[in-house]
């Protein structure tokens, strides 16, 4: 994800002295060095970062155990023992639930399709919202104000009152589709915010450079504003998907999704339903899908947080140890929900 | 043209446009409630003209009027404050609203105060006591927060505070046996139902808030203008309040009006899970009973409030910031 947008920064001071002599092996070496191995090593040093891409390739391995079926299926009454306590059992490692289902093969069964869907959720909404950002930002007067009009519109919709509408019209049972219609108005916010931290950059020396040189709108867009925005919206793009995480959880714990197969939220909504709330063997039922859900957010915030640190220029140069007098700036997040 | 003039005129606008889109849901989508009702009805052999009579009675929409007329009907009973008649609880939809709503809005706004207010204290004490113990913790407590959802809080606490040990209760909003009124045993009945769906919904949002408020703290108190107050020898109570409190919240009012928005809806969950009696656990209700001139109009009730709350926000933020109101910006 950071590497490719690192990667054609374009200006570099040190490539203008010896521009002919560098050969392909050297160019690529220099490309790998700035645009892969710098990025890990200065996220791999933040050990909240660290924590978070662990958390993070626990959820992936889950999801490939599932796609290569190396655990078994959940299926009803596999087991004999109802609401078996968690870590008693090596043969149920999670306990069961009150239908003697194995709740380790729920979580990973589900694991697959939560990530599409968290994907597709965060993809849709940050690329939206930067194209409308950027563009309304940038271009001002009137393209901006029908361009701000429309979000205002879309913004003045609470989500998942529209996201329960369109559920019924649409029963999204894909997972692509379900995330985009949990975040079909999620841009609205996050363009406005984009489009004010742009309205700063159009007004610099370099932007108005490239404008008087005759340049055009989207290269300007591309070179010269998109990086700038480029870490807040990465941030963002972790916090949609965490806003998706949280929205359909919650729609399905409260059963207004339709659904096939079990998921996170359908077995918390199982485990309240079916009596989990008035029983203290049935804790655990209510805990796992919990924890399913906490640890997968928390990893997510954790990289948001780091990331930061990937993209800030000056904490970089510090890694090559080019410059010693760094001042950390501390990321600024616009926390939904 | 005025600022001010220019924000009000854009309200009925803005809700125009939300009728349009409920309408637009209920009639045009394919398989729209509508269309599955009528076709429900004439299944079981009610006559055509029976059913016509029957959605027109629940919509003010006479499904054999040609669309514009259909679409005028219902923004005629929309601006009358007629929403057509509920279902499964036989009354009419602007009754049940409008006893549902205060509840709802009760909710959000003491929450969101409570939420704002604590965590802007939190931040701003780490942001005081920047790298100290304090600071990293709350750092770390705050991160955790913003990872678990209101909801599980509110499961949580239901499950611990009420079932288990019977502190709270478990549903509704005041106790039955006590007349609403402006009595003190009424209102406190009232906080005692409310406590811990509003517990739920602030501690959900701390998080972000108090990691919001450290980060403009900071980059505040390295401004040049707090040292020159520094200099001046103001002292440290004005300078933390004037010069860096202020500048630091000003960024955060335009998050918290996204906030509003995003906490409108979230009571949707939270309602149904406390079984709290505003305009979210109408919603459910009507979803799951089929009820769709409940369901279209709780949508659009609850659109509607958050459109005046933005806009009473954008009016206050207009008197804080004067920037706001300055006008647009050249077209490139």
């Amino acid at each position: 994800m950071p590497t490719d947008s690192t990667a054609d920064d374009g200006f570099d001071w040190r490539s203008t002295a010896s521009e002919e002599e560098v050969g392909l092996r050297d160019r690529l070496s220099e490309l790998y060095q700035r645009s892969v191995r710098e990025p890990a090593l200065v996220a791999w040093s933040d050990i909240r970062t660290r924590a978070g891409i662990v958390i993070l390739t626990g959820y992936i391995v889950m999801a490939l155990v599932d796609v290569f079926g190396l655990w078994r299926d959940a299926s009803p009454n596999q087991s004999s023992q109802r609401l078996l306590a968690p870590f008693v059992s090596l043969k149920y490692p999670l306990g069961t639930t009150q239908s003697g289902v194995d709740l380790l093969a729920l979580i990973i069964d589900s694991t697959p399709f939560i990530l599409l869907m968290v994907l597709a959720g965060g993809v849709w909404a940050t690329s939206l919202a930067v194209l409308v950002g950027t563009v309304s930002g940038y271009k001002g007067g009137r393209v901006d104000t029908v361009i701000t009009s429309i979000s205002d519109f879309f913004m003045a919709i609470p989500g998942l009152p529209l996201v329960i509408v369109l559920a019924i019209t649409l029963s999204p049972e894909n997972p692509l589709l379900l995330g985009v219609v949990l975040t079909i108005n999620y841009w609205a916010g996050l363009g406005r915010s984009i489009r004010s931290q742009v309205l700063s950059i159009r007004e610099e020396s370099y932007v108005e450079a490239s404008r008087t040189m005759g340049t055009g709108t989207l290269r300007i867009i591309r070179k010269d504003v998109l990086p700038n925005i480029m870490p807040y919206v990465m941030v963002n793009f972790v916090l949609a998907a965490r806003y998706t995480i949280f929205a359909s959880v919650g729609l399905y714990f409260i059963g207004v999704l339709p659904y096939s197969g079990q998921n996170w939220g359908v077995t918390l909504n199982n485990a309240y339903s079916q009596g989990g709330l008035f029983t203290m063997q049935a804790l655990h039922w209510l805990l796992v899908p919990i924890v399913a859900i906490v640890g997968l957010a928390f990893g997510l915030i954790l990289l948001s947080q780091g990331m930061d640190r990937i993209f800030n220029p000056r904490v970089r140069t510090r890694f090559s140890g080019e410059s010693e007098s760094v001042e950390e700036t501390d990321e600024t997040t616009t926390g939904l929900m | 043209m005025n600022y001010y003039l220019r924000r009000t005129l854009r309200i009925p606008v803005t809700v125009l446009a939300v009728a349009t889109l409920t309408f637009g849901l209920i009639r045009l989508l394919p398989g729209g409630p509508f269309t599955q009702l009528r076709i429900q009805l004439l299944q079981r052999g009610v006559p055509a003209e029976q059913v016509d009579a029957r959605i027109q009675v629940l919509q003010n929409i006479r499904p054999d009027a040609p669309l514009w007329q259909q679409y005028i009907d219902y923004i005629a009973g929309v601006v009358q404050l007629d929403l057509g008649q509920s279902i499964s609880l036989g009354e009419p939809v602007m009754g049940v609203l409008a006893r549902a709503l205060p509840w709802t809005v009760f909710l959000v706004v003491t929450s969101t105060i409570l939420m704002f207010v604590i965590g802007v204290l939190i931040g701003a004490l780490q942001a005081y006591w920047e790298g100290s113990r304090f600071d990293k913790i709350a750092s770390g407590g705050s991160i955790f927060l913003m990872s678990v959802p209101y909801y599980i809080f509110a499961v949580l606490g239901l499950f611990f505070l009420a079932f288990q040990w019977g502190w709270f209760p478990t549903g509704n909003a005041a106790a039955r046996s006590i007349d609403s009124g402006f009595t003190v045993a009424y209102i406190r009945t009232v906080l005692y139902h409310a406590a811990l769906p509003i517990a739920a919904f602030t501690i959900g949002g701390i998080g972000s808030t108090a990691l919001n408020m450290r980060g403009n703290s900071i980059q505040v108190l390295g401004e040049e203008f707090v040292e020159v107050a520094r200099l001046r020898g103001l002292s440290d109570n004005r300078i933390a309040t004037s010069y860096v409190a202020k500048n630091a919240i000003l960024p955060m009012y335009t998050g918290l009006l996204l906030q509003v928005g995003f906490r409108l809806g979230g009571t949707v969950v939270l309602e149904q899970i406390f079984s709290y009696p505003g305009l979210g656990y109408y919603l459910i209700q009507a979803v799951n009973a089929n009820d769709y001139p409940l369901m279209m109009g709780c949508f659009l009730v609850i659109t509607v409030t958050l459109v005046i709350a933005v806009f009473v926000a954008d009016l206050t933020y207009g008197l804080i910031d004067p920037r706001i109101s300055a006008g647009d910006s050249n077209a490139y």
